[in-house]
């Protein structure tokens, strides 16, 4: 658990519980405000200060136009230890059996493949027996891919699902009816109704970090670089650099949902 | 923890719309498939549904009182479900339903007013006390029973009529583009979606009409109008093969494209659904009424009374089961699927008990019926015998059925 605990910003360990309605807080101030500039009260002391080392602005005013988010996953990186799942779960109180994130890994010969994810990665990968001989195998790990188009807001009879103006799908849990729609919705499995809120939840990007100037925690722990995280409107980001000059593929572009999230290296068996 | 054959996403485990999302579109079924029998009626002037014409409307205005439980009952937040039409996100298909459903509550309670209107008049003159009161409330305020009042009320039930059935179609037809408009679920997502539940839908209420008509003149010992059973069960029969072939032909469709989607759909029909859907919605459902009708419809001068009625009763027995077992496949099945298309989940059960339950799912089956009968005891069902002139010329037969207006 110590590795998942090096990128939390505060120094102690947030609770699942207490991390809930820091959030909901910060989306009640969101909905507060008025023009695209809002204060950001979410968190305590420990958090501002290490806003301020994270680098955003000294005033703790977060300017939601001045950035566009992107994710960047890097396939051929990873390594499934699974360290980003249990960050995840660390850092945003993810119920038992229900995952933000999660790690699928690939076994595939040219006529026969093998999916799993065992407890979403959450634990690793113990080795697996195929009844084939698998000649590749990789690691794939899958988050709410943010999309520019997407579905679950657009199914969301209460407007309680939205898409902030940096590019960021969130759920305002104060207003959400629990109606399950936008997780029938979301093509990839992203969002979950969660036992304990009762209403819909998915990654946030760690929303509540990334505007303090940190990265998600997922981000933060992976020791590979497979996951990276980037601002489209920062010209020398290396992930929009990655993203504009090189080869991306996003999950099942038939659907034209629009992912931010990319990936580099996966395999046409990877939906 | 359900069982998964293949790889499923890890989200895609739950079933999270159970088994009150099965009876929401059973229930709403019944809504629309009444109303269109008593636009048969009131519309298009078959003068045989005329004994069925009040109790259809009656029926669609009951069932439709409860359409909305299910939703609300099955809402994480129950008590957020009003934000539905406060605050209603116009881009989601389920935000209409507000306004659909309110619309449609709006028509139906006009109708049912235009319908009843001389005889609540008429029961408040009669009446004395509390219940004067009552009636004369109902009446809200006019008390005109003249010939020329009473043509304006035949001319407002057209009228709601005309404007009730595509606003009923429109409600049912709604809870198949819930469904159809789900481009990330392949076993919903087609636009056949609205139009079979709105068919099946059809097939539902005629099939619960034909059981309630023939249950209530058992009970009330009338006698069953022998057009009445006849003309309701060819138009059961049409209904049912439209449905049917629709049903059938969305999944040769896929089939036949052999498209991305036919790899997980197929084994989720041959193992997951294979009782559901094979056994109870294509044969013990379909087929069998199919051919039941088939007799009462292409052989029916050779029947006996009740004969007839016996094969009518037990094909729309069945159709209520192969119309529940469509709702069933349609929404849970979708959701055995996992959107990896690799992987099944085992079969959903749900709990016998609770707020989402089996025993509330009966609970609100029966509830309608339930309410028809406080209808019936404010509003009879069965006007008193030639208390009404018919409404259409021509066919109505002198000594035929206690009338509707």
């Amino acid at each position: 658990m110590d590795e998942t605990r090096k990128g939390t910003p505060s120094s102690e360990p947030p609770p699942p519980a207490a991390s809930s309605p820091g959030r909901r807080d910060f989306l009640a101030t969101a909905l507060g405000a008025s023009g695209g500039v809002f204060a950001l009260l979410a968190g305590g002391g420990a958090l501002a200060t290490s806003a301020e080392a994270g680098g955003a602005k000294g005033d703790d005013r977060y300017d939601w136009e001045a950035h566009q988010w992107a994710y960047l996953i890097d396939t051929e990186k990873c390594i499934g230890c699974g360290s980003c799942v249990r960050a995840c779960k660390a850092e945003n109180g993810v119920p038992d059996g229900y995952f933000r994130t999660w790690v699928e890994r690939y076994l595939v010969a040219p006529d026969a493949s093998h999916v799993d994810s065992p407890n979403g990665g959450l634990d690793g990968f113990a080795p697996v027996q195929t009844a084939f001989e698998p000649t590749k195998s990789f690691f794939v790990p899958k988050l709410c891919n943010h999309c520019k188009e997407t579905p679950c807001v657009q199914v969301c009879p209460v407007g309680a699902s939205y898409r902030t103006k940096d590019g960021v799908v969130l759920v305002d849990g104060k207003s959400c009816i629990g109606c399950g729609y936008c997780v029938q919705a979301c093509p990839y499995g992203s969002r979950f109704l969660s036992p304990e809120t009762h209403t819909a939840e998915k990654c946030t990007w760690c929303y509540h970090r990334i505007t303090k100037g940190l990265k998600p925690a997922c981000v933060e722990v992976c020791p590979t670089a497979t996951r990276q995280f980037g601002d489209m409107k920062r010209d020398d980001d290396p992930v929009r650099l990655a993203i504009a000059h090189g080869r991306v593929q996003v999950l099942q572009a038939n659907l034209l949902t629009e992912p931010q999230a990319y990936y580099l290296g996966i395999d046409k068996e990877v939906r | 923890m359900p069982e998964i054959s293949g790889y499923a996403f890890p989200n895609d485990i739950h079933v999270h719309w159970s088994l009150m999302i099965v009876m929401y579109p059973y229930i709403t079924g019944f809504v629309a498939g009444s109303f269109i029998v008593t636009a048969l009626y009131h519309l298009f002037g078959k003068n045989e549904f005329r004994p069925i014409a009040r109790l259809s409307l009656a029926a669609s205005f009951c069932f439709l009182l409860v359409a909305g439980l299910p939703l609300q009952l099955h809402l994480g937040h129950p008590e957020r479900g009003l934000f539905v039409m406060i605050t209603p996100n116009f881009t989601s298909a389920m935000a209409g339903f507000g306004i659909l459903y309110s619309f449609y509550l709006v028509i139906v309670m006009l109708e049912v007013w235009f319908v009843y209107r001389q005889e609540i008049i008429e029961t408040a003159r009669r009446s004395r006390g509390f219940k004067r009161t009552f009636y004369a409330a109902l009446a809200l305020g006019t008390y005109d029973t003249s010939p020329a009042a009473v043509a304006i009320d035949h001319r407002a039930v057209k009228l709601l009529s005309a404007i009730g059935l595509p606003s009923a179609c429109m409600l049912h037809g709604y809870v198949g583009f819930i469904f159809g408009g789900i481009k990330a679920n392949p076993w919903w997502s087609t636009p056949l979606m609205p139009v079979i539940f709105l068919l099946s839908a059809a097939v539902s209420g005629i099939a619960l009409l034909i059981l309630v008509y023939q249950v209530t003149a058992k009970l009330g010992r009338r006698a069953v109008q022998a057009d009445t059973i006849t003309s309701m069960a060819r138009w059961l029969w049409f209904f049912l093969i439209i449905t049917v072939t629709l049903e059938l032909l969305e999944i040769i469709m896929l089939a036949y494209e052999n498209s991305e989607a036919w790899h997980i759909i197929s084994p989720l029909l041959t193992t997951r659904l294979q009782f559901s859907f094979i056994s109870i919605q294509m044969i013990v459902g379909s087929l069998i009424p199919f051919i039941l009708l088939f007799i009462v419809t292409v052989m029916n001068r050779y029947l006996h009374e009740r004969v007839r009625n016996t094969l009518t009763f037990m094909a729309s027995l069945l159709l209520l089961i192969q119309v529940f077992s469509m709702r069933w496949n349609v929404v849970i099945g979708g959701q055995l699927l996992s959107k990896s298309f690799r992987g099944l989940r085992s079969a959903y059960e749900p709990h016998l008990f609770g707020r989402e339950g089996i025993v509330m799912a009966i609970t609100l089956f029966l509830m309608p019926f339930v309410i028809l009968y406080f209808f019936d005891r404010v509003l009879p069902i069965e006007a008193p015998p030639g208390a009404y002139p018919p409404e259409h010329d021509g066919s109505p037969e002198p000594g035929v059925s206690p009338g509707a207006v």
